[in-house]
């Protein structure tokens, strides 16, 4: 019957003292502004995060060789050699798999110009780009040609043609591994550091059969690296992959492991899963905060404006009437003051997030919860010091001095 | 029957402590429609207990209370309320009216409280016209803290009025405000009166109890006086006996 006046009596009860009603919001302003800054800027790092993953190349699998047990002790992965080149091409053939890349390793002493410096060469096919998202920034891939042809080219990163060829293009320079003279027919795109914090661009890059057979003497693989047709597929692909090499290494155990980036990016969903349940805790515990600070003006408020209380029970306000405008005043200050965290929250991070350069996420889900719980915040708190005004004596009340 | 109260052997006893304080003892009084009643008394006579249950603020132990033929004596608190908002218009010492409000705002308060809504144009125009009632229209948007004395007490007059109640109740209405002014605000009482309204005043003033009709005077918690006021001031020519005064004084 009643729904317009009691909001219009606690809206002109917030207007006479905006001071302090602005101070009273002040609590829940700052905890929903921090909760959301927070939130927006831990998004927007995990998202960061995800591009780094993602920049791996998410739908690749890696099938590393066996385990090396001798005597009770176990190597590591790849610590024996059970990968061939034989395998690779039979992966390669199977389906939803669209690029397949042999692996092999090793840290090698490399010459040219006069210089020296130690870095990792890897023998891998021409689809290596391809598979780890990797742009070439000048010069060119090496070609399948190459791989048959056992060529002695070489694509280099970054860091490698920066402490080679200082000040010089490198591409159709040539660099010396173990003395044979390869040619650089192409400069990677920098990578910059990995999750783990390896320089990716101290590579040098050439076909594995060179690698296999005129750097190394070598007829193991390390790995192999596989990327599947679609992160969709990458489950049927790496069982296809499990099955299959299994059945050609007939053995009993099982000689190889496989693994995919999406199972790292999953690690990193979950780190991002314990700071949203963090952030929680600090929302909580913010805005119950905010919901004292509430509580409190609005108890000094009710025995601050004790005559007024008794001015309007004396003129016919029912003790619900005056629950109703406490609480109303309450959750207004309460609802207003989210709102007002929220705007300032989103702001704060996008002006960090423009500062630092990094993606911005507007999490919706969390500006929702939290003006919600501000306005549950603000019945809660509000509910206590309106019960106390609305049993007030009206003959006492309006006594009172 | 027009009578607007009508208390039959109310008691009040207040248990405080170990002694129980017997504030009225038994007063039985009429006041029918268009009087003008002033209820004196020393203090601690129970006049303010008296005043408190005629207003529906506070219940009797003992007796009854006919207001406007409703049986108030066994009403509960929101009942109370409800009374309070439709047929009694409070007029305090105090003045009481909300700070940081504009007088307009003020007078509508109690239309606020409505068991009906009244629609806000509505609302205004009643104000606007309580307003004019005590000669005030034209500070409508006043605050409180920008008014005199005698003002706030003709704002706080337009509030009791404007919700049409049929007992305008004042305590001490005169007892902050100077002689002038009290004079003026009696002269307000009296052409409210003239214009048929039911006017119960409690006052310890006996020259302000001189301009209404009747003097209950009580002790005690007993009437002990019940009479109609002789030589009744009129407030129009006591303001100009007054100013005629000032004047002599100007001109002396």
């Amino acid at each position: 019957m009643r729904i317009f006046a009691p909001i219009k009596i606690a809206g002109r009860a917030l207007r006479r003292n905006k001071m302090r009603s602005l101070l009273t919001m002040l609590g829940v302003i700052i905890g929903v502004g921090a909760v959301i800054a927070s939130v927006s800027l831990t998004s927007g790092a995990t998202k960061q995060v995800e591009n780094q993953v993602n920049s791996l190349g998410s739908s690749v699998i890696t099938v590393f060789s066996g385990n090396f047990t001798s005597g009770g002790m176990r190597g590591g992965w790849g610590s024996a050699p059970t990968l061939t080149v034989a395998d690779a091409e039979a992966v390669a053939s199977l389906p939803n798999i669209s690029a397949v890349s042999p692996e092999v390793r090793d840290r090698e002493q490399v010459l040219a110009n006069g210089l020296n410096w130690n870095t990792q060469v890897l023998g891998e096919s021409p689809e290596f780009p391809q598979i780890r998202n990797w742009t070439i920034a000048a010069g060119s891939m090496f070609t399948d040609q190459d791989v048959r042809s056992l060529a002695k080219s070489a694509v280099i990163g970054r860091t490698v043609a920066d402490e080679l060829f200082p000040n010089e293009n490198p591409v159709g320079q040539t660099i010396r591994i173990r003395n044979l003279p390869f040619l650089v027919i192409g400069l990677l795109g920098s990578k910059g550091f990995n999750l783990f914090g390896q320089d990716q661009d101290d590579v040098v890059i050439v076909p594995y059969t060179s690698h296999m057979h005129r750097i190394t003497t070598r007829i193991f693989l390390n790995d192999i690296l596989v990327e599947a047709a679609s992160d969709q597929t990458i489950a049927t692909a790496q069982q296809d992959i499990t099955d299959l090499l299994l059945s050609r290494h007939r053995s009993k155990e099982q000689d190889f492991t496989v693994r995919n980036q999406l199972e790292l990016m999953q690690a990193v969903t979950a780190t991002s899963r314990a700071m949203g349940f963090l952030l929680a805790g600090v929302a909580a515990v913010s805005l119950v905060v905010g919901g004292i600070g509430i509580m409190n003006i609005m108890l000094v408020s009710v025995t601050e404006r004790t005559r007024e209380i008794g001015i309007r029970m004396a003129v016919g306000a029912r003790a619900g009437d005056i629950l109703v405008q406490f609480l109303i005043e309450a959750v207004t200050l309460s609802a207003i003051g989210g709102s007002i965290g929220i705007a300032g929250g989103v702001g704060f991070s996008r002006i960090v997030a423009y500062a630092k350069d990094m993606p911005t996420v507007t999490p919706i889900l969390w500006i929702g919860i939290a003006f919600l719980s501000s306005a549950v915040i603000g019945i809660v708190s509000g509910f206590y010091p309106a019960w106390k005004a609305s049993k007030l004596d009206p003959i006492e009340a309006l006594r009172y001095e | 029957m027009n009578a607007v109260i009508q208390l039959e052997q109310i008691h009040k006893v207040y248990h405080t402590g170990e002694v129980d304080v017997h504030a009225v003892r038994g007063v039985s009084l009429t006041v029918i429609k268009g009087e003008f009643v002033a209820i004196m008394g020393s203090s601690g006579s129970g006049k303010s207990t008296l005043m408190n249950m005629i207003g529906a603020l506070d219940r009797p132990t003992g007796g009854h209370y006919w207001l406007d033929g409703v049986d108030v004596s066994t009403l509960d608190r929101d009942a109370l309320a409800e009374v309070r908002n439709e047929k009694i218009g409070f007029v305090f010492q105090g003045f009481n009216l909300l700070s940081r409000t504009s007088a307009r705002e003020n007078v509508e308060m109690p239309m606020l409280y409505n068991r009906r809504r009244i629609p806000t144009a509505d609302q205004h125009e009643r104000a606007v016209h309580a307003l004019e009632l005590v000669g005030l229209s034209e500070r409508a948007d006043h605050h409180p803290n920008q008014l005199s004395g005698g003002q706030q007490q003709r704002v706080a007059i337009a509030r009791a009025l404007v919700n049409q109640p049929t007992l305008l109740l004042a305590d001490e209405p005169t007892g902050n405000l100077d002689t002038q002014t009290s004079i003026e605000i009696m002269g307000v009482f009296q052409k409210l009166n003239d214009q048929g309204i039911t006017i119960v005043m409690v006052t310890h003033e006996l020259d302000i109890a001189r301009y209404t009709k009747r003097m209950v005077i009580l002790r005690d918690g007993v009437i002990v006086t019940d009479e109609p006021v002789r030589d009744r001031s009129d407030a129009t020519q006591a303001l100009q006996r007054l100013r005629a005064a000032h004047e002599a004084v100007k001109l002396g």
